[in-house]
């Protein structure tokens, strides 16, 4: 497979999403400019974290404008792999491919924190590799990571079981404790915490391993 | 505004104001240029003069420190200092003070203190990789002093996490005498490809000045004069003099000088940073280098704001701007470059041959000075020194606990505010960013791991200033060995350090003993570890009504983790495990935790460090970490062995049983030179037969109990209790 991992000004987990694709799970990926117009070549965009125009104005807001958006929608339109994590999940809420908003933190502050999720669901090509309920260790660090919708939202988000990971423990003030969610079709997947952060036991936690390996697993299955 | 002429300065004395002495007008007018200087120029004598920039009060004690090994690539004197690290690859590291404007805008304040500070790395040509702080304030029982903290907190967690390097660590304490005037220290390590290697210089006659970054402003004018002056009660609102930083350009500009450096080392001949007054110093300390001049036109410079004069522009402070020098040739391609991550870069002038700093604005010559009076021509102080009173008066003093209930007293020490866990605060900086931290805040250091290769470095900043109040000298040396005990328990061999020196008027003579005897310390020990001292700042006046802060050199060290495999942290690892102090344990109890808590003072002398004594103890723990011998390591400092075994037990939440010879009150002391350390049961003979300074205590165990039997007592605490009380106090306190 070959992912394009989307650069805009500011972005910052660019590279260790790179990493986790090139050395983690040992795939192609290639670092793409928010100001290019074609993702033609990839089978996967991903979108980093980090501050993408220093996160003025709000989160993710200005990062909509970029020339490389409208291929973002076309992936997220024709059923290819969108990953959005942590600013990305941002700009992904802001574009209106996934629903909700991320505001700020309950406590106003900003969390670095290793925490445990809990899948919600594994039939997705996100989380196909882990049990359903199984427990990960993954690094948060946010200040506007609290996951707001609408009673009815929830509801849709519930019925459609688009709903991916749950803290454990409700760190940020999240709505239902939502760590990270689909859209319906299920190819584009949002979260806040940093599954890029935990490819290796040395940094602390190898549990997003899988979470890369599951794009892999449901491509190759697309493909046959 | 007209701006007064060369005479009515002269006459108004209006150069006293800026900082400036009679007897340096003087000298500059009669001396140096023989003339009066104008406006703009006794602008920039006034800043390049100050302490912030010259020196002129601490050069003669700044070199006593040592400043040279094999390691060491580049010293004192570049933007940061430089050590090889083998493989070709280099680590640049430097500490740096923003005390003045964190008392006055403690956000912005700290911001860019974090911003300089990284901008003083990649102008080396080298890749940030992680920061520190290191912060000091007054107790946290009043508003004034918990809304501080909250914005320093929040400023250096704003700028840090914005522009996507992991803070790894640092110290936070609280002291009566910080309460008006904070110390906010940061700390910048970056790992360097040593071809990439820069050095801050314009060379070269016809060669292009460029500047590069956020446009210039009215922000920051006199930052350096101001942080070279005392505040009072009427003399503390100069907030004009505090910059405003933008993370988001720094990103930028970090990312675009790395890559432009890595990837056309032809195009860029020098660069540096634009910190303490701004483009005069960056400009003029280029140029003074390479023994060069410099024609600059000022109205080619990006300005934020309108009708700027050269003195405005000169002094301004506005944050993210850096100074390149450029062969001609490639002016097209650096522009374009630059332009590519949309920054602002603009050629402002070029070389010259003839030694002269000259600068023209709106088609006038406004400077024309010799460019070394700037730089070398400062005049140095040699101040006088004499023992303060409270050292000779309190030399006999011996404070001795008295402890009623050894676990009472053990769960108060927990919660001491310098005891207790920073986790309130370190929590809101992004530590793991760059996927390279192989050990978070919390632990002796930060720990980062050089991608692509086993290696990794250890990092830790260090300060007890109650040590250095009672005695300098003594004081010194412990900051240096604290810091390297937390390398080598880090599994880090110490391979040098920067320092920020943070004292009080240098005019004052018993401050200025403190500031030489205190440098003396850190020197010795600093040679005795064969740890030179590469990069630092200076920072004095810090003074509220005549009052000085305690002497607060806080010492940033950097270690060689070989192999990452034994990177070693101080929680302990499992049930079963063997505690070891090594070290003996003396009454000493002056400058200590436990005589803050009892005695609301510090108070008394120091003993002498055995510095040999010392160096065989961090041998040891290191040879034995690098044998696999070592499931944990533990440097004991504040609070003594009591609160270095709890520490080591809340991680896993584990309990342990020690046995020992020592007295409770003991079990407080904090004699120097010591560490706890685990061992696995199979590996006990291994481990012994390295050495006779270590003493078994006893074991780790999986309850969650202290069992501690001493020379006079017995008890079981409750380790969920403990932990409750380390972990909450500070959240408590800044409620």
């Amino acid at each position: 497979m070959k992912f394009a991992v989307v650069n805009f000004p500011g972005s910052n987990c660019d590279m260790d999403l790179f990493y986790a694709i090139r050395d983690g799970i040992k795939q192609e990926v290639e670092l793409v400019d928010y100001r290019q117009t074609s993702l033609a070549g990839f089978d996967g965009v991903l979108i980093p974290g980090g501050f993408s125009y220093g996160d003025y104005l709000r989160s993710g807001a200005i990062a909509v404008h970029a020339p490389i958006i409208s291929e973002i929608i076309r992936f997220a339109d024709e059923g290819k792999i969108v990953l959005g994590i942590c600013n990305g999940f941002q700009i992904l809420t802001e574009l209106h491919l996934l629903p909700g908003a991320l505001i700020r933190n309950e406590k106003g502050r900003f969390i670095c924190e290793t925490v445990t999720l809990q899948v919600e669901n594994t039939d997705t090509p996100f989380t196909n590799q882990y049990q359903l309920g199984e427990q990960m260790r993954i690094p948060v660090a946010h200040g506007e990571g609290r996951y707001f919708c609408d009673d009815k939202t929830l509801q849709e988000l519930k019925e459609n079981k688009q709903i991916a990971f749950k803290y454990t423990e409700n760190i940020n003030g999240s709505v239902d404790r939502i760590a990270g969610v689909t859209n319906k079709q299920k190819n584009v997947l949002g979260m806040m915490p940093h599954p890029e952060r935990a490819i290796e036991d040395i940094l602390g936690s190898d549990d997003g391993l899988k979470l890369f390996q599951s794009i892999i697993n449901y491509q190759v299955r697309v493909n046959n | 505004m007209t701006e007064p002429t060369a005479k009515q300065i002269k006459d108004s004395k209006l150069y006293q104001q800026w900082g400036l002495s009679e007897s340096e007008y003087d000298l500059i007018s009669e001396k140096i240029l023989k003339r009066l200087p104008n406006y703009t120029e006794t602008g920039l004598y006034s800043v390049m003069w100050s302490e912030h920039c010259s020196y002129k009060n601490s050069k003669k004690v700044l070199r006593k420190m040592p400043n040279k090994s094999s390691r060491v690539l580049a010293g004192p004197g570049e933007d940061a200092g430089i050590l090889d690290i083998g493989d070709g690859q280099a680590v640049v590291f430097k500490a740096e003070s923003h005390n003045h404007p964190s008392a006055v805008e403690p956000y912005q304040g700290a911001a860019t203190g974090v911003g300089g500070i990284i901008r003083d790395i990649f102008s080396m040509g080298a890749q940030p990789i992680a920061l520190m702080n290191s912060l000091k304030f007054g107790p946290l029982d009043n508003g004034k002093t918990k809304h501080l903290v909250d914005e320093v907190v929040a400023g250096i967690g704003g700028y840090g996490n914005c522009i996507g390097l992991p803070t790894v660590g640092g110290e936070v304490s609280f002291e009566d005498c910080y309460e008006n005037n904070p110390l906010v220290n940061a700390m910048c390590v970056g790992l360097l490809n040593k071809t990439d290697f820069k050095h801050g210089t314009a060379s070269g006659n016809g060669n292009l000045i460029v500047y590069v970054g956020a446009k210039t402003g009215r922000d920051g004018i006199h930052g350096a004069t101001f942080a070279s002056d005392e505040f009072t009660d009427t003399k503390n609102k100069q907030r004009s003099a505090v910059q405003v930083g933008n993370p988001f350009i720094e990103k930028l500009l970090m990312d675009a000088c790395v890559e432009i450096i890595d990837q056309h080392p032809d195009w860029v001949l020098g660069i540096q940073d634009m910190g303490a007054a701004g483009l005069v110093s960056s400009t003029a300390e280029m140029a003074s280098k390479a023994g060069s001049g410099l024609v600059l036109n000022l109205d080619n410079v990006p300005q934020r704001e309108t009708e700027m004069s050269a003195y405005e522009m000169m002094l301004s402070e506005s944050q993210e701007r850096m100074v390149l020098c450029i062969k001609p040739e490639f002016e097209t391609e650096v522009l374009d470059f630059f332009k590519h991550f949309e920054l602002d870069a603009v050629v402002i002038g070029h070389v010259t041959e003839d030694k002269q700093y000259k600068i023209y604005h709106q088609n006038k010559l406004v400077t024309d000075i010799p460019v070394d009076s700037l730089t070398e021509m400062v005049p140095e102080y040699d101040r006088s020194e004499v023992a303060p009173a409270r050292i000779k008066a309190d030399k006999d003093y011996h404070f001795m606990p008295v402890i009623n209930s050894l676990s009472d007293t053990w769960l108060d020490m927990l919660q001491q505010p310098n005891i207790a866990s920073k986790k309130h605060f370190y929590q809101t900086y992004d530590s793991q960013v760059r996927a390279n931290t192989l050990v978070r805040p919390g632990s002796d250091a930060g720990v980062v791991r050089i991608r692509g290769t086993k290696k990794a470095i250890a990092m830790t900043n260090d300060s007890n200033s109650k040590y250095v109040y009672l005695n300098p000298f003594v004081g010194g040396q412990i900051a240096v060995m604290e810091a390297a005990r937390n390398i080598v328990a880090s599994g880090g061999l110490p391979i040098g350090l920067t320092d920020c020196l943070n004292y009080g008027n240098p005019e004052n003579p018993e401050v200025f003993f403190e500031l030489d005897k205190s440098v003396e310390g850190i020197a010795s020990a600093c040679e005795k570890l064969d740890t030179p001292v590469i990069s630092g700042n200076v920072s004095l006046y810090n003074e509220y009504n005549d009052e000085a802060i305690y002497p607060s050199p806080m010492v940033g060290m950097v270690g060689l983790i070989e192999n990452y495999d034994n990177v070693t942290t101080i929680a302990f690892k499992e049930a079963g495990d063997l505690i070891y102090l090594i070290g003996e344990t003396a009454d000493d109890f002056n400058g200590s935790e436990i005589q803050m808590l009892q005695e609301k003072q510090i108070k008394g002398d120091l003993r002498t460090l055995d510095l040999d004594q010392e160096k065989r103890h961090q041998e040891l723990v290191l040879k034995a970490i690098q044998q696999g011998l070592i499931t944990s390591a533990h440097d004991i400092s504040e609070g003594g062995l009591a609160v270095a075994l709890s520490e080591a037990s809340f991680e896993k939440e584990l309990g342990f049983e020690i046995k020992t010879d020592l007295t409770s009150t003991q079990l407080f002391s904090e004699t120097q030179s010591r560490f706890i350390v685990t061992v696995k049961t199979s590996d006990k003979d291994k481990f012994e037969s390295l050495g006779s300074e270590m003493h078994l205590l006893g074991q780790v165990i999986a309850e969650p109990e202290f069992k501690v039997t001493t020379k006079d007592d017995s008890v079981v605490i409750d380790a969920k209790k403990a932990a409750k009380n380390w972990k909450e106090a500070i959240t408590c306190l800044m409620k």
